[in-house]
């Protein structure tokens, strides 16, 4: 019982990451497709520790962290970018 | 502080910072085993090291239990208002029409300390609804998703009050 | 019992997540899509970390850190890209009100182009 809620949660999460990447893909300015990219990363992070949760491997949960932090990283400096230029 | 001291390292955030990255270690190792401990014990010390700047008093927060009994407070008040925004901001995006009425509004804060701004600006923009673009001075400009008040001072109301009154203890 | 209460919470989180996209698809201007997208986003993203925890124990303490994490980073990144949108002068969506963030920009553009 509890599994199936799970996957189709997951699944809830897969369908809200197709919709990102459809804003990310259509733009129609490059502001927009950072914003898309943003919410793309974050839904990502629960989907990798539901990967971990769903292979049984504590390890992948490590790589969520550090795929948050590096994301972060990322959106900071494109925000930049758009801001004033490298 | 004196101004020859001032570029040296602070004790008491250098170890803040030591016993926070040693707690982070434990929990990301999972284990209390004795090698482990130490090498993050030793990691914890060069990274809090190299990070750790003096830290000028502007940037000092006094603990008291007062204090530390506002911080739990807040932290609730703020779970509900963010709670509470995004079952608005959920109403507005399944409303066929998309009722919003969007701008960027001026409020004011009392707020002195700039720990105490940055928490603010931050709590705002952790509400959906309310997003804080810029900040000049005292003065915070706000993209509202739903402006429905005509003059800075009803908007500081609205938004910034709430958030003001555990603030100002806290950090005050 | 404390697995199937992790998977709600869980569902719930994912329900937040499928409304920031479709927020962030249904806005008309990148500022709109910040406080429908990622923003409402958040909540989603920690429910469903909280949940992932409470459905395997063992992993709730790292969850916890991931999820203060997001909440003390995903405001940051928000006012870094509204800024950035701002200065770059993308222009508010048809429905805006006022903007008085642009009302204060515009005399100190007129003072340094005389001064220069």
């Amino acid at each position: 019982m509890a599994e199936i809620i799970l996957v189709t949660a997951l699944g809830l999460a897969a369908v809200a990451l197709i919709m990102g990447l459809y804003r990310l893909l259509a733009g129609p300015c490059t502001v927009t497709r950072a914003i898309a990219l943003d919410l793309l990363t974050l839904i990502t992070i629960p989907l990798l520790v539901g990967a971990a949760v769903w292979a049984g491997r504590a390890v992948y949960v490590d790589v969520a962290l550090v795929y948050g932090i590096l994301a972060f990283l990322g959106v900071l400096a494109l925000a930049r970018y758009l801001e004033k230029g490298i | 502080m004196s101004s020859r001291l001032s570029s040296q390292k602070d004790v008491g955030s250098l170890l803040a910072n030591w016993l926070g990255l040693l707690a982070l270690w434990i929990i990301f190792v999972g284990t209390f085993d004795t090698q482990e401990v130490i090498a993050g014990a030793v990691v914890a010390a060069l990274v809090s090291f190299m990070a750790t700047g003096p830290n000028p008093a502007r940037w000092q927060v006094v603990l008291s239990p007062r204090r530390l009994f506002t911080l739990l407070a807040y932290l609730g008040y703020l779970a509900v208002a963010i709670f509470r925004a995004n079952l608005q901001m959920a109403a507005i995006v399944l409303s066929p029409e998309l009722a919003i009425r969007p701008g960027i509004v001026r409020v004011r804060t009392r707020l002195k300390s700039p720990l105490g701004r940055l928490v603010l600006a931050n709590s705002i923009t952790l509400t959906p609804g309310t997003l804080s673009v810029d900040v000049e001075g005292d003065e915070f400009f706000i993209h509202w998703i739903n402006v429905d008040s005509e003059d800075a001072d009803d908007a500081t109301r609205r938004i910034v009050s709430g958030f003001e009154h555990y603030l100002e203890i806290i950090f005050g | 019992m404390l697995p199937i209460i992790g998977a709600l919470v869980v569902l719930v989180g994912a329900a937040f997540m499928v409304l920031a996209a479709i927020g962030i698809i249904r806005m008309p201007d990148p500022y709109n899509r910040i406080q429908a997208g990622t923003k409402a986003s958040t909540l989603g993203v920690v429910l469903a970390l909280i949940g992932l925890g409470i459905y395997e124990i063992d992993l709730l303490p790292k969850l916890i850190v991931i999820a203060l994490f997001v909440l003390i980073t995903n405001p940051l990144s928000s006012h870094a890209l509204a800024r950035a949108a701002h200065a770059a002068g993308v222009p508010l969506a048809d429905e805006t009100v006022r903007d008085e963030l642009a009302a204060a920009r515009a005399p100190k553009v007129i003072e340094e182009e005389t001064a220069s």
